[in-house]
């Protein structure tokens, strides 16, 4: 697809929408889909006379980021106005950070073809979200929503370090994930609590010089993200291959038609004119208020993929998918807890029957139709061989389906195992009888035999023997 | 009725002497008999201001009585008023009623006082002359020939005239001190933060701080009292404790060491001049030590003033874009032209000429050569205040340069009505709080004296202004036609 005498260089720059009660600068709520303008109050609406007020959760959940992320937090941070007309944008300036952000640094590893690949961040700041035009309800006029007007955000700039599409989705779900860890946003991409301006360009291989960048506005699927870079970099490399120059400016995605086009060029860009906004002070932050914003850290992904590591024995795989969002490993980590079940195979079946299921129906962790303890009662059952892997995967499949009970489904069948003393006496009596040879080398000392043992009863009882009661008998018989 | 002071209201209503039905209806009056010739109400509140008169008696035949329980007062219409149309003096806003008080409102609101009326001002107070608002131009009530200087012109005309006892106005580079200069009245501007600015339109934030006209020292020190202090809707506001000013104010003086910068006085109006060398003298040999002091950076403070504030403006201004609020132009095509028409419509020329400088000033490629520049001048100016107050407590110097010029004097010449400015834009620059306070006259037209104090120095400033007004009597001086 792409002639091989251009590098890609991309940077993405994140907008998430922080999960605060109410607005950075304003005391109206930021609860998603309310009816329109009704979550906008005279700040928002940019009435003449009002002043915002800094919301200190926003400035907290940025500390949180950076903190996660190793950057230095600036403890004199400013708040810049950038200022254009648009009528989302009540103030006709947005409350942004330009020349001190709050986050400064800082990076995050992706994984890239078994490999880990460390991407610098430039920096995160905070600002305003603006409100929503909506073109479609009425036939000659633009609507307005200032609900979103004011909602924290904070944009995360990554430097231009990423290679390929591949790259920049891994690097954006690692980010996606990470502000889910710490719990400062619900990252929901479809309500545009997480999106991402791409910044690509192409360099001749072997040069370091970089080339005209274009920017893509506004995309908001890891999906779009992948198709777009793609589209751009065939984009452009036609362009140079051609001899040609690439314009630079800001283009938007249309995920319809897989293409990117022109919004507008660098001759049209605004000039923000940025200056300090003089009815805010300069952002103090104490060490004792990063100290306690440490001390309440959830545990970060990279920290939990070494432990699990560790602690389970999982190979970088499985570490990788359990860790790909909080819930997931909260989930895997209450399914194995407190029994005796392998961390692997518990992980194997999550990684394979669970999410299976759960990406056929598209649901995330906390919408699963099994719960945590249900699934573990279903492992068990597995694990102490009262029904097979195979039975269980039926059963399983019932339980998601029907949101059955395990131990319901299991009784229900009939797949319960055989406990009684007598029945069991008799086959292992006859196993003992028809292995002699076997019977002697226990004796003499290979205890692994037990296990061969076992197996010929459960062979015997259809997988219904109760495994607890086969060992015992089996031991006690066995003994010289 | 209405040449009784602040204090002396307070009194008559505790004793029952009079009603507050009864002065407002005083007031109400007057303002009708006298005003049409003075221009310094854009509105009168009379239906609101009789319903809070009749509620103000009531609670007071009940034994309930607030600090400024049924005193008349002015708000300049650049203070949001829940419910009552709020202009700014622009075309822009002529139809604007707020949904919320600004916080100056409501705490004086709270103390029990009355809102007669919303006074006349330069538009968005961008002016020294109360000749670019939209609703006319105030006139001296000395001389109806002569401006009362601005923003704040209503609110001192109105004052001067004896229409209200009290207002309150805003002072961005001289638009309380200099009005209440040129029409012979007291008016303070106090520590930028000290009062909060919340629903007080905004021209330049980092600037902008509202104060109060009055006759005397001490009923600015009443009326100070009231609207200072912390307000979690500013973030800018102090959160330093507000002492008792009245107390403060009243205490028995000592004698300070005054100091008066040289550059102020260097190539000062001859008249002007003596008139303010007359009353150091009366200081002086009241005890008080007089020292020259050099603020060198300070004839820089126009220049700074005019990058900073017009930067700001043009952004504070943005918002009137005619979509949400305000004026809006009619069969436009598209957006484009909507916000091309409502502002061109509704702003006037000289608030068009600060959006223009201020955004120039911000431009690409300008923002170091004059906004960083400004900025850095505007430190310099702040240090050298700071240094000079480790040498005396408090700063002497006239007001304005000359007394009010006539209307129409100098509405062609920007430069020159910026000018007017030259005494008591430093102090916005470097947050200080001044007072202006009448000290004579030349050719029957007032002079005024400013006091500059250092950060949160208002105690000393109205300390002194109280003494000085025992000691002479310009502040009892009233223009002829107003006085019975």
């Amino acid at each position: 697809m792409v002639n091989n005498m251009w590098d890609p260089v991309i940077g993405l720059e994140i907008h998430v929408q922080l999960k605060t009660q109410s607005k950075i600068f304003s005391a109206a709520s930021t609860d998603f889909g309310a009816d329109q303008n009704t979550q906008a109050c005279a700040i928002d609406l940019g009435m003449p006379g009002v002043l915002p007020v800094l919301n200190e959760q926003a400035v907290k959940m940025a500390i949180k980021f950076g903190l996660a992320i190793g950057a230095n937090i600036s403890n004199n941070s400013i708040f810049a106005r950038k200022n254009y007309f648009y009528p989302d944008l009540p103030k006709g300036y947005q409350i942004s950070q330009y020349e001190t952000p709050i986050v400064e640094g800082g990076s995050i590893d992706i994984m890239v073809d078994k490999n880990i690949k460390t991407i610098n961040i430039t920096r995160a700041h905070l600002e305003e979200d603006a409100g929503k035009s909506i073109h479609d309800i009425y036939s000659k006029e633009t609507a307005i929503d200032l609900n979103r007007a004011g909602t924290p955000l904070i944009e995360i700039v990554s430097e231009p370090e990423m290679k390929n599409a591949i790259e920049a989705v891994q690097y954006l779900k690692n980010i996606h994930s990470l502000v889910r860890y710490l719990d400062i946003s619900d990252g929901n991409m479809q309500e545009g609590s997480f999106r991402c301006d791409a910044n690509i360009s192409l360099m001749k291989r072997g040069s370091d010089v970089l080339g005209t960048r274009a920017e893509i506005k506004n995309i908001n699927s890891f999906k779009f993200v992948e198709n777009a870079i793609n589209y751009e970099i065939q984009r452009q490399s036609e362009i140079l291959d051609q001899d040609k120059q690439v314009v630079q400016e800001t283009r938007l995605y249309d995920p319809t038609k897989n293409e990117t086009r022109p919004m507008r060029s660098k001759e049209e860009a605004n000039d923000y004119r940025y200056f300090p906004d003089p009815d805010l002070l300069p952002v103090a932050i104490t060490p004792d208020l990063i100290n306690s914003i440490k001390s309440d850290m959830p545990e970060l992904p990279s920290v939990k993929r070494k432990r699990f590591k560790d602690q389970y024995s999982l190979n970088d795989y499985d570490t990788q998918i359990l860790t790909s969002n909080r819930e997931l490993s909260e989930y895997f980590e209450n399914v194995i807890s407190n029994t005796k079940l392998n961390p692997k195979s518990a992980a194997n079946w999550i990684i394979t029957e669970v999410l299976a299921l759960a990406n056929k129906s598209n649901i995330s962790v906390q919408e699963y139709p099994v719960s945590y303890d249900n699934l573990q009662a279903l492992l068990l059952n597995v694990h102490d061989e009262i029904i097979s892997n195979k039975q269980a995967k039926n059963v399983f499949e019932r339980m998601w389906n029907n949101g059955e009970n395990a131990q319901d489904i299991i009784d229900k069948e009939g797949m319960k195992q055989i406990s009684n003393t007598d029945e069991l006496n008799k086959i292992v009596d006859n196993i003992i009888k028809n292995n002699y040879k076997s019977v002697e080398e226990y004796q003499n000392g290979k205890d692994k035999l037990l296990g061969f043992f076992v197996g010929q009863v459960m062979k015997e009882t259809q997988g219904k023997g109760n495994p607890k009661l086969i060992n015992q008998i089996l031991k006690e018989k066995l003994k010289k | 009725m209405h040449n009784k002071t602040v204090s002396e209201l307070i009194k008559a209503i505790e004793k029952k002497e009079v009603s507050s039905l009864e002065l407002t209806n005083h007031f109400l009056d007057r303002i009708k008999k006298l005003d049409s010739n003075l221009n310094s109400f854009i509105t009168l509140t009379e239906e609101q201001a009789l319903d809070k008169a009749k509620k103000i008696d009531k609670e007071i035949s009940k034994g309930v009585l607030k600090p400024l329980s049924g005193i008349p007062l002015a708000q300049k219409d650049i203070f949001c008023t829940k419910g009552i149309k709020t202009t700014c003096g622009s075309k822009m806003l002529d139809n604007f009623i707020s949904p919320y008080d600004a916080t100056v409102v409501e705490k004086l609101n709270h103390a029990g006082m009355i809102v007669i009326g919303k006074t006349n001002m330069d538009e968005f107070a961008m002016g020294s002359s109360n000749e670019t608002s939209f609703f006319g131009d105030v006139r001296n009530p000395w001389d109806k020939d002569y401006v009362p200087g601005g923003s704040s012109g209503g609110s001192a005309a109105s004052v001067a005239a004896r229409l209200i006892p009290c207002s309150t106005g805003t002072d961005t580079g001289g638009s309380i001190r200099q009005p209440a200069s040129l029409t012979g009245i007291c008016g303070i501007k106090p520590t930028y933060g000290r009062v909060s600015r919340f629903g007080m339109i905004a021209f330049a934030s980092s600037l902008d701080q509202a104060g109060v006209f009055t006759r005397t020292a001490e009923d600015s020190a009443i009326l100070l009292t009231h609207i200072s202090g912390y307000d979690p809707k500013d973030s800018t506001s102090s959160r330093k404790p507000v002492p008792d000013y009245v107390q403060e104010c009243l205490k028995e003086f000592k004698p300070i060491t005054i100091g008066i910068p040289t550059e102020f006085l260097d190539g000062l109006d001859n008249k002007v001049r003596e008139v303010f060398d007359d009353n150091i003298k009366i200081l002086e040999k009241d005890g008080c030590k007089v020292k020259k002091i050099s603020l060198k950076s300070s004839k820089l403070g126009v220049s700074a003033y005019q990058v900073v504030a017009p930067a700001e403006c043009s952004s504070n201004l943005s918002r009137y874009d005619g979509v949400r609020f305000g004026y809006r132009a009619e069969d436009v095509e598209n957006i484009e032209e909507l916000y091309k028409k409502s502002r061109s419509d509704a702003f006037g020329a000289e608030v068009k000429r600060r959006i223009l400088i201020g955004t120039y000033a911000l431009s690409a490629g300008y923002y170091d050569a004059y906004y960083l520049k400004a900025q850095k001048i505007r430190k310099i100016i702040s240090n050298e205040f700071e240094d000079a107050f480790k040498e005396v407590d408090l700063i002497l110097g006239p007001t304005a340069p000359d007394t009010a010029f006539k209307l129409g004097e100098k509405t062609n010449d920007p430069i020159a009505m910026y000018l007017s400015d030259v005494f008591t834009v430093s102090t916005n620059l470097a947050g200080l709080p001044a007072m202006s306070i009448p000290m004579g006259f030349k050719n029957k037209l007032p002079l005024g004296l400013q006091i500059i104090g250092n950060h949160f120095d208002e105690s000393k400033i109205l300390a002194l202004a109280h003494h000085y007004q025992k000691l002479t009597d310009w502040h009892t001086k009233v223009p002829e036609e107003y006085g019975e």
